[in-house]
């Protein structure tokens, strides 16, 4: 699993490439939880994400409390179909912002709140 | 101050290159604890046991540790194995002792056999994919996010229960849901529940079974064959291949939820999915056979059941096991009651003998977790005890499903001879057999899985089960059902339109009476399963809800909408007292053809009641004409202020069989034609 961290103006996006289960999850969250402050804009890029497990499911949720307990925002981008499904179907989904593109994320994350 | 380290995060033994410690008895299964995962497992007769671990799912065994002699406390092995991954690990047990089966001893240490408590099972991820994959015990985590949302906690008096399949509900290609035959499926099927006006699903087993378990190539479609009491059904998950079935379930119930919907459980502690002797080894059996089941002397199965084996439910461990998972289902996955499956079974001792106190009864029905929820017994069992109207039910905490409501309802609506007296009490909850428990104990129905379906019920003289392969012996003889004049489909309209008015009466029969009553799935739309009323194996069409019966039935449909709102109209209906009769202001009064002259006599085939409100407006006139020719009776005059509002007439076409109150313009009759095996219902309002 690659993690790509890098900052676009007020956002940071990080792009996520490979699977996310149980043997990367650590480390994406350790990256991650570093990137967590006041306010944090959070966009998370997951067009190169083949594979989540629950693990990974898990780490997106608790991302998620943990963003919103710091006032910030949260979204991912470029699900694929099969990781939206499992999301939808399991209850994840209703916590995220989630859009098909880079673009279209960074756009509410840059519109005034 | 932080957060003190604790001083069991270490390890104090080292084995096969695992860091382990003794473990904790309480609770039994494998918990999540810092830095490890604590086994345990009990047995009054085991010699040794062993942990097997599988760190890469569904691949061979990593490690097996044998439990140290001093990890055991009393009768249970535990031991905490430090650095696995909860999420990941599979796990299993191999339990050593006599091979002795007339003393009722089966261990067999070559198997490797599966928790009985364990959160999820892993190997039948697919409903019905043929596999020799091995069941596999999983940890479960109880980390959803149910964001507030809680049970309804819907008075039982206000129900509507809709009892269901979860895969039978939406495998049909017609179903048109993303998820076929899953619990996400079902999740989109909730538009369909809220429509049709029902406030809680019952849904028939949902725990961990082995659909392959059969000893020929047919299937445990339905489910009854437990094998695992606290894991969700993964084949009933679309996400059951990710092991995510824990999640997919709690977002269905979480949804039901949040949509006014209740969930009650069939569960199965009568009897599990290892059969007799002749059936598979998967858990119990190997475990602990002895302390499991309930055994004759010479150690062969006792069958309360009539599926080969009996759980022994009135041991301690296997009361323990019952408490538990019965607290784990609401605690952890909000489930709002539980049916029971062959109940009476629940009330035998280890001997089999009926007891006037059961503990595990007593112990459910004073539980304080268990509190809010709903507790339903069916009332009998496979072994001659029926106790309808005499379950223990301490102090009305048990609620029943009322067998004799079905066959009296049946009997009655087919035209019978002697019935209405009978059929009287089923309307009013059945003040006779529950004389201390009210209407609220009394699960009204006249379908329910075991059965006919409504459309078959008015189809089908006899059942036609062949399609089982038991050379139709299987399924109940007594059905009380009439075909209307030709069995099976018949394109005569004469017969079609009968049917058709059977199915209104049986609707409007249920929905008026006091007590709680009960839909099967698809009634509302005329499923037939052609005549099979025991398809228990079939994964297919006959099983299935067909969804263009939406279309095809849409006048039955609109009929059986209207009849719950009807419900939810008329408080009078809902009430949680048996009514009362006598008096200057009874809650109800019998009429005839004439008011106030009911016919009892056996002959007769015509019943009146009227609920009374004490408001007049709400109240609710009811004449049922169950005899082949049409009667007019003569209407009791409508309360102070109010005029009656015709809204059913079973004898009309639709949309006449049903006119919304809101539309149904004041009688101004006296009285009122009731067509042959047809009901006419009138409400009362304000003038």
């Amino acid at each position: 699993m690659k993690v790509h961290i890098e900052k676009r103006g007020e956002v940071t996006v990080v792009g996520l490439t490979g699977e996310l289960d149980t043997t990367t999850v650590p480390e994406v969250q350790a990256r991650l939880n570093g990137e967590v402050s006041d306010g944090v804009k959070l966009l998370l890029d997951m067009r190169k994400v083949r594979y989540m497990s629950s693990a990974g499911l898990r780490l997106l949720l608790s991302l998620y409390r943990k963003v919103q307990a710091r006032g910030g925002d949260l979204v991912l981008v470029g699900l694929s179909d099969p990781i939206r499904d499992t999301m939808e179907v399991t209850g994840f989904l209703t916590f995220f912002q989630a859009y098909e593109g880079l673009e279209d994320g960074m756009r509410v994350l840059e519109a005034p709140r | 101050m932080g957060d003190l380290e604790r001083i069991d995060l270490h390890p104090t033994h080292h084995i096969a290159g695992y860091d382990l410690r003794p473990g904790r008895p309480l609770p039994y299964g494998a918990t999540r604890v810092p830095g490890g995962i604590n086994f345990s497992v009990a047995s009054m007769y085991a010699t040794a046991c062993t942990l097997v671990l599988y760190e890469r799912p569904g691949g061979p065994a990593t490690v097996e540790i044998p439990f140290p002699p001093d990890f055991k406390v009393g009768k249970v092995f535990a031991m905490v194995v430090f650095g696995l991954d909860a999420e990941t690990v599979e796990y299993g047990y191999r339990v050593d002792g006599p091979w002795d089966p007339d003393a009722g001893h089966r261990f067999d240490p070559s198997i490797v056999l599966l928790d009985p408590f364990a959160r999820a099972i892993s190997g039948r991820p697919v409903y019905g994919v043929r596999t020799d994959a091995p069941l596999r015990s999983r940890i479960g985590f109880d980390d959803f996010d149910w964001e507030g949302v809680r049970p309804p906690g819907i008075p039982m008096q206000e129900l509507v229960v809709y009892e269901m399949h979860v895969r039978s509900f939406t495998r049909h290609p017609a179903s048109g849901v993303r998820h076929p035959g899953t619990f996400g499926g079902l999740r989109e099927k909730i538009p369909h529940l809220l429509e049709l006006g029902v406030n809680c699903v019952e849904l028939m087993p949902i725990f961990e079974f082995d659909e392959l378990a059969m000893a020929d190539d047919r299937l445990d479609y339905w489910g009854y064959g437990t094998v695992g009491y606290f894991a969700p059904k993964a084949g009933y998950a679309v996400t059951g291949p990710l092991g995510m079935q824990i999640d997919e379930f709690k977002n269905l119930v979480k949804t039901l939820h949040a949509n006014g919907i209740e969930v009650v459980l069939d569960v199965v502690f009568n009897h599990t999915g290892e059969g007799d002797e002749r059936g598979p080894t998967v858990s119990f059996r190997g475990i602990d056979n002895k302390s499991w089941y309930m055994l004759a002397p010479d150690g062969s199965y006792r069958n309360f059941s009539g599926t080969g084996n009996t759980l022994n439910c009135n041991h301690p461990l296997v009361r323990s096991m019952v408490l538990e998972c019965l607290h784990a289902w609401v605690s952890e996955y909000h489930i709002d009651g539980f049916r029971f499956d062959l109940a009476s079974i629940l009330g035998r001792d280890t001997e089999g003998h009926v007891l006037d106190n059961p503990p595990l009864l007593e112990t459910l029905a004073h539980d304080p977790v268990l509190a809010n929820v709903k507790l339903i017994a069916e009332a009998w069992d496979a072994g001659g005890l029926y106790q309808v109207g005499n379950f223990p039910h301490y102090d009305g905490r048990f609620a029943e499903w009322n067998g004799c409501y079905r066959d009296a309802a049946r009997r009655f609506l087919r035209g019978d001879d002697g019935q209405v007296k009978t059929v009287a009490e089923c309307v009013m909850g059945s003040p006779e057999l529950y004389p201390w428990r009210g209407p609220m104990a009394s699960v009204n129905f006249i379908t329910c899985h075991d059965g006919f379906t409504l459309a078959d019920l008015w189809s089908y003289d006899r059942k036609h089960n062949d399609a089982n392969g038991e050379d139709n012996r299987d399924g109940a003889d007594h059905n009380d059902s009439w075909n209307c004049g030709v069995e099976g489909p018949t394109e005569n309209p004469a017969i079609r339109a009968t049917r058709g008015r059977m199915a209104r009466n049986s609707l409007a029969l249920l929905l008026l009476s006091r007590g709680v009553p009960m839909l099967l799935m698809g009634d509302e739309m005329g499923r037939s399963q052609q005549g099979n009323n025991n398809p228990y194996c079939h994964d297919g069409p006959v099983g299935w809800v067909d969804w263009r019966l939406c279309d095809t039935n849409a006048d039955l449909l609109r009929f059986a909408r209207q009849l719950v709102a009807l419900r939810r109209a008329c408080p009078v209906l809902r009430a949680p007292e048996h009514p009362t009769q006598t008096g200057d202001d009874p809650d109800i009064v019998f009429h005839g053809v004439q008011p106030d002259q009911p016919e009892w006599a056996e002959w007769a085939r015509t019943l009146a009641f009227e609920w009374r409100a004490a408001e007049g407006e709400g109240g609710v006139y009811a004449a049922f004409n169950m005899h082949w020719q049409g009667h007019v009776f003569t209407l009791p005059p409508p309360p102070a202020h109010c005029q009656w509002h015709q809204v059913v007439d079973t004898h009309a076409l639709s949309p006449g069989d049903f006119t919304p109150l809101e539309e149904a313009p004041p009688l101004r009759r006296s009285s009122a034609l009731v067509g042959p095996r047809s009901c006419l219902v009138l409400v009362a309002r304000r003038a």
